[in-house]
């Protein structure tokens, strides 16, 4: 009963917090001092991404997306460790998937991997980019696991993908370290007239490294879930 | 003032679906509720001019986190039965 | 319309605290976690809201001289973007140890797990 109570003014209490940040915020009206930074036509020019969450997530914080993918990464390996434990007791028997869902899904897969590929090279264009192309990839993944439920699934292959990315990221910015202005800069390569494909320097090849490693290490977790299942 | 209506439905939609998925006995229900909180905060965020934000909910938050809620309750129940 | 997504990003937070509280199985608690990102995430969002704009994409209707007058706040928006995929990588950690504890004793009921206390 006391336990119930405290907990009860806890959630009172975060709310009074909750409240008074409430009344205090009056609307915003124009971009704060750092966003009008990024925003100015110069500035534009300079980083050449027409989408403005690309330029801040490849560029200004291009050190928090590595960051953030390494802490992925330590995720995936973690869940691997943990799930993978004893094979114990052999597999169970599963029911195999309907005509239906395997016929769409051997149309749908390459669609949707296309698909997640298409977002993440057009990533500094349009909304989207590695993190939701990687999702969309391991998506197609999930299915592809959910048609077959017996089929072995290769981690090597998906573990040598996420590395070869992982190096290819800090390759791409030790590059721009020596030959533009400072780690993870993408202006050693022309970066071309804001709102073409071929533009933004090297914020396509970047980003779409940060898509196969964030698709190839979500594809990792589902898999090791996958595999929780087959054992009994 | 079309946006504004329609945020409030949704608002009132996502509280509605945050009390079932905490309530609810019957985990197969909360596990989807919670997946219907992150599929219409994803509309939430594009009335909110997040589209990327938006991009990234809709197939992460409510795709990839149901799915593998699932995985979990199925490898549970499958236990509890034979026991 | 940031204020009405406020709101419900508030309740929602506390609505997954209050969960996380008291709720007796494990799953449920996990689940109060990620409704409190989600949460979380509308509220920040809606603080990056600007009025009567657009998003933060350079295109045929914003053009680059312009956009300091015509878009939202993209920072938040990427910060939120990192931390959607990171809150997914920690619902599967969450989940990865109850799927342990549950090979260990059985069940996911908090009562059953006494030695837990040290």
């Amino acid at each position: 009963m006391l336990r119930n109570s405290l907990i009860f003014v806890l959630v009172i209490a975060v709310g009074v917090i909750f409240y008074s940040l409430f009344t205090q915020f009056d609307g915003n009206d124009e971009l704060s001092d750092l966003a009008q930074f990024y925003a100015q036509k110069e500035n534009i020019d300079k980083v050449g991404s027409a989408n403005l969450v690309t330029a801040v997530v490849v560029t200004y914080r291009g050190l928090d997306t590595l960051g953030e993918v390494t802490i992925l990464f330590l995720t995936a390996a973690i869940i691997g460790f943990f799930l993978k434990g004893k094979l114990e007791e052999g597999k169970r028997e599963v029911r195999p998937s309907s005509e239906i869902l395997q016929t769409a899904a051997a149309v749908l897969i390459p669609i949707i991997i296309v698909f997640g590929v298409y977002i993440f090279i057009n990533g500094h264009l349009t909304p989207g980019g590695g993190f939701q192309g990687g999702a969309i990839i391991a998506s197609a993944i999930i299915l592809m696991l959910l048609t077959r439920p017996t089929m072995p699934f290769n981690h090597k292959l998906f573990s040598t993908i996420e590395s070869i990315s992982g190096l290819s990221f800090i390759t791409l910015g030790v590059l721009g370290a020596l030959f533009a202005g400072g780690f993870l800069d993408n202006r050693f390569i022309e970066t071309g007239t804001v709102g073409e494909l071929i533009s933004g320097g090297a914020i396509p090849i970047i980003y779409s490294f940060v898509g196969l490693k964030v698709g190839a290490e979500l594809s990792n977790i589902l898999g090791d879930f996958q595999e929780v299942q087959n054992e009994k | 003032m079309t946006y504004i209506i329609v945020s409030i439905l949704l608002g009132i939609i996502m509280l509605l679906m945050t009390g079932i998925a905490i309530l609810h006995k019957n985990m197969v229900v909360a596990i989807i509720a919670a997946g219907v909180v992150s599929l219409f905060a994803s509309v939430l965020y594009l009335l909110l001019a997040a589209p990327d934000v938006a991009l990234t909910e809709a197939a992460i938050g409510s795709g990839l986190s149901t799915i593998i809620f699932f995985y979990v309750l199925n490898k549970i129940r499958k236990n509890n039965v034979a026991e | 319309m940031e204020y009405i997504a406020l709101v419900v990003g508030f309740l929602i937070i506390l609505a997954g605290l209050w969960a996380i509280m008291t709720r007796k199985n494990i799953l449920k608690i996990i689940i109060g976690f990620s409704l409190f990102d989600t949460g979380l995430h509308i509220v920040m969002v809606a603080l990056a809201y600007v009025n009567e704009r657009t998003a933060p994409i350079i295109d045929g209707t914003v053009l680059a001289e312009e956009a300091i007058n015509k878009v939202v706040d993209p920072v938040p928006q990427a910060l939120v973007l990192t931390a959607i995929v990171i809150g997914f990588g920690v619902t599967a950690l969450m989940l990865t140890y109850a799927v342990r504890l549950f090979k260990s004793k059985g069940s996911l009921e908090i009562a059953d797990f006494k030695d837990a206390k040290w």
